[in-house]
């Protein structure tokens, strides 16, 4: 293949990666902006997500669409409620302190792996897609659900951003990551934005692996990789910055696409995890984040 | 002096003729009575202890699944028919997560606290490549139901066996003719960058070479990879065959992406069908295999000609006649590996009979035992076909199938003999000490 539909392959690819990393690095980011709680379990979220959607697309029979539709709605409230309860549960309880939530959410991911096996199964399957249209380019085809997916993905982000910036859930919530015992002073009911903002991480991971599922499948492990990336994406772009880790994921996304691609997979992770250290020695807050008062 | 009770005078029996009389009468009460009087004979008697190193969790969790349920079949028909030497078997499971650390600590676990007599069961190259030393430096002789070349090239010792399933050099061998004469010359090979894929990658091209066909572009993929497309490119353009050979969980998405690359102008595919055990034929995205071909170790679809073993062995483990669990269609099984777990717990017993086999004290004769045995023929206790056993590799020999895709099931369309499997021994483990 010539270089030019080489490289066009290599970033097509690139971006659907980038845009699922983005949503799901995401509500990492949102949950420790906020929180200041590092979910380890961050990743089972995702993968709740992708089995969900395969219990719910399994369960609507009739078109593919119909059964994707309905887990992009129901998938990620289930996942929200179930974060919800955890968060009750477990991190109020810890009083949001960093150490003790670290353990607790690595308690979570072998809790909620574990379950998954056993309800789930240890077998990956497959999720239909909405729709399966083959873009025809000269040089080679391409799947036209995954294009799809890089326009849900943007327009999620931007609707999160909209949230975040222009209503007054956001402001609410950027007035408990600015200081939340002045916002608690100001009559802002803290536990409950943190409770909202946890289960809103989990959502958005959840609504990633949705939007993957039918192109990779579901399978109770699948929560490693999302979980590893999203602490890269995170890291480089600054913890609870959004703009951050937008970039950070198409950075992330773009690279493993084209280095993959042209030199070697192993060769594009040893320069993410290098990106990683090279931004922790120099820009500790990450490239977009505000150095801790 | 300390022994004014005479606790320890022992010219005093301190036993009464009405005890003794008590104690032969309840010791024949015993031995009388229903289901203990196998155990009169102690020791001997016991139940053969067989640890099973199940990948219960982790990437191999879905084999290990079926090899479990292949396990206890092949257990309960063994057991019905009277046991090994007149003892039961009894399995016990230890997961090994599909993790070569973990699988050494299960096989040392089976040694020092289960105390088993063999170690049996794992699939996975590289957990049984890291659990093998554990067999040799326990003496324990550990019987893989793996399919890498590890056992037969001699590269581990002299405790371990593979004699329930070829190794994937004999199949290469074995297929490469049918290939060459009815795929294409031009062959682009697809691989996992670990142990087992390095098999494919090393045999297939003088395999292919002898047939007048060659290897033009040989394409190794991480293990963890979770999706494929940015690899398709590296694909040559006069490529008349594509061979593939994947495990683990994103297979389906390997043969999903490679469908929305080429669509229906793609080269002739032929797979190892490890790329898609335990996955529905009929799933979203894989209608783009048909009419591709699949290596098979026993069909996943029962077959017009099934022998009367076959179908015996499928009613045993349980599945129906497109290879999933009865009852439950979606449940489809390992077919094409999971036979081995059968035929190892037969050739365990077999050679377990010829060394008199009574317990652990006894493992390096059952080693020589095993050693020495050298066919294996067709029927209930190898349903998958007649094989020939070597010693000196601990390896067997079989033959194997080529099925073509057709609506969406697998119909055998090839079976290669014995013979076209066999190779020249690599080394020997007899002259290894015991």
């Amino acid at each position: 293949m010539h270089f030019g539909p080489h490289l066009l392959l290599a970033a097509l690819e690139g971006l659907v990666t980038s845009a699922v990393l983005a949503l799901t690095a995401l509500g990492l980011s949102l949950v420790f902006g906020v929180m200041r709680v590092v979910n380890v379990a961050h990743g089972e979220f995702f993968m709740l997500g992708a089995v969900l959607a395969w219990a719910i697309t399994t369960a609507i029979g009739g078109h593919p669409a119909l059964g994707f539709l309905a887990a992009l709605v129901i998938a990620p409230l289930i996942v929200g409620a179930i974060a919800l309860v955890a968060e009750r549960l477990v991190l109020r309880r810890l009083n949001y302190n960093p150490e003790a939530t670290i353990v607790a959410t690595i308690g979570m991911l072998y809790i909620i792996q574990q379950l998954a096996l056993t309800f789930y199964g240890p077998e990956a399957r497959p999720v239909e897609p909405p729709f399966s249209y083959r873009i025809l380019l000269p040089w080679f085809g391409y799947s036209g659900y995954k294009l799809s997916v890089i326009a849900t993905s943007a327009l999620l982000l931007i609707a999160t951003w909209l949230v975040l910036t222009r209503t007054r859930i956001g402001l609410v919530m950027r007035s408990t990551q600015y200081d939340s015992e002045t916002a608690q002073a100001f009559g802002i009911p803290v536990g409950r934005v943190y409770a909202g903002v946890f289960a809103l991480g989990a959502m958005l991971a959840a609504i990633a692996a949705v939007l993957i599922v039918p192109i990779s499948q579901a399978h109770y492990l699948m929560g490693q990789d999302p979980l590893l990336l999203s602490f890269i994406v995170v890291i480089i772009g600054g913890l609870g910055s959004l703009r951050g880790t937008v970039v950070a994921a198409v950075l992330i996304g773009m690279s493993d696409g084209i280095i993959s691609m042209f030199f070697s997979p192993t060769l594009a992770k040893i320069i993410a995890t290098l990106l990683v250290a090279m931004v922790l020695v120099f820009r500790p807050q990450g490239l977009f984040g505000t150095a801790s008062r | 002096m300390a022994d004014k009770n005479g606790f320890f005078d022992l010219s005093k029996t301190g036993l009464t003729r009405r005890t003794a009389l008590k104690g032969l009468a309840a010791g024949a009460g015993l031995g009388l009575a229903p289901g203990f009087v196998r155990y009169s004979q102690a020791q001997i008697s016991a139940p053969i202890k067989i640890g099973f190193q199940s990948h219960r969790t982790g990437i191999g969790a879905a084999y290990g699944r079926w090899y479990e349920k292949t396990t206890a079949a092949a257990v309960k028909a063994i057991n019905a028919a009277g046991g090994i030497n007149g003892r039961q078997v009894e399995v016990i499971i230890e997961d090994d997560g599909t993790d070569p650390g973990r699988g050494a600590e299960v096989v040392g676990k089976f040694a020092t606290q289960h105390k088993t007599d063999i170690v049996f069961g794992t699939l996975f190259s590289h957990v049984v490549i890291g659990s093998a030393p554990a067999a040799g430096e326990n003496k324990m002789p550990y019987f893989v139901v793996s399919e890498g070349h590890h056992v037969a090239s001699t590269k581990l010792n002299r405790y371990v066996f593979q004699p329930g399933i070829t190794d994937v050099k004999s199949q290469i061998q074995s297929m490469a003719p049918w290939i060459a004469a009815n795929a294409g010359k031009k062959v682009t090979q697809i691989f996992p960058d670990f142990a087992f894929g390095y098999d494919h990658r090393d045999y297939l091209p003088p395999a292919l070479k002898a047939q007048g066909a060659e290897v033009i572009a040989q394409i190794a993929i991480p293990p963890t990879e979770s999706s494929f497309t940015k690899y398709f490119p590296q694909i040559p353009a006069e490529t008349e065959v594509i061979y593939h050979v994947m495990v683990g969980p994103a297979v389906l998405t390997f043969v999903k992406e490679l469908g929305e690359f080429y669509g229906s102008n793609r080269p002739q595919l032929f797979g190892f069908i490890d790329s898609l055990e335990a996955t529905d034929i009929n799933s979203p995205g894989l209608e783009f295999l048909d009419g591709s071909h699949f290596w098979e170790g026993s069909p996943r679809y029962a077959q017009a000609d099934d022998s009367e073993a076959q179908k015996a062995y499928r009613a045993a483990v349980g599945i129906d006649d497109n290879g999933a669990a009865v009852g439950d269609p979606k449940d489809v099984s390992t077919a094409a590996h999971m036979f081995g777990c059968w035929e190892t717990l037969y050739v365990v017993k077999k050679a377990m009979e010829d060394a008199g086999y009574k317990g652990p004290e006894d493992r390096a004769k059952l080693v020589e035992a095993t050693e020495a045995l050298t066919a294996f023929a067709e029927g209930p206790e190898h349903p998958q076909g007649p094989k020939t056993f070597n010693g000196k590799i601990h390896q067997c020999f079989g033959i194997q199938n080529i099925s073509k895709v057709e609506g969406g099931k697998l119909k055998v369309v090839h079976k290669t003999k014995i013979e076209d499997g066999l190779y020249e021994a690599e080394g020997d483990y007899t002259t290894q000490a015991l």
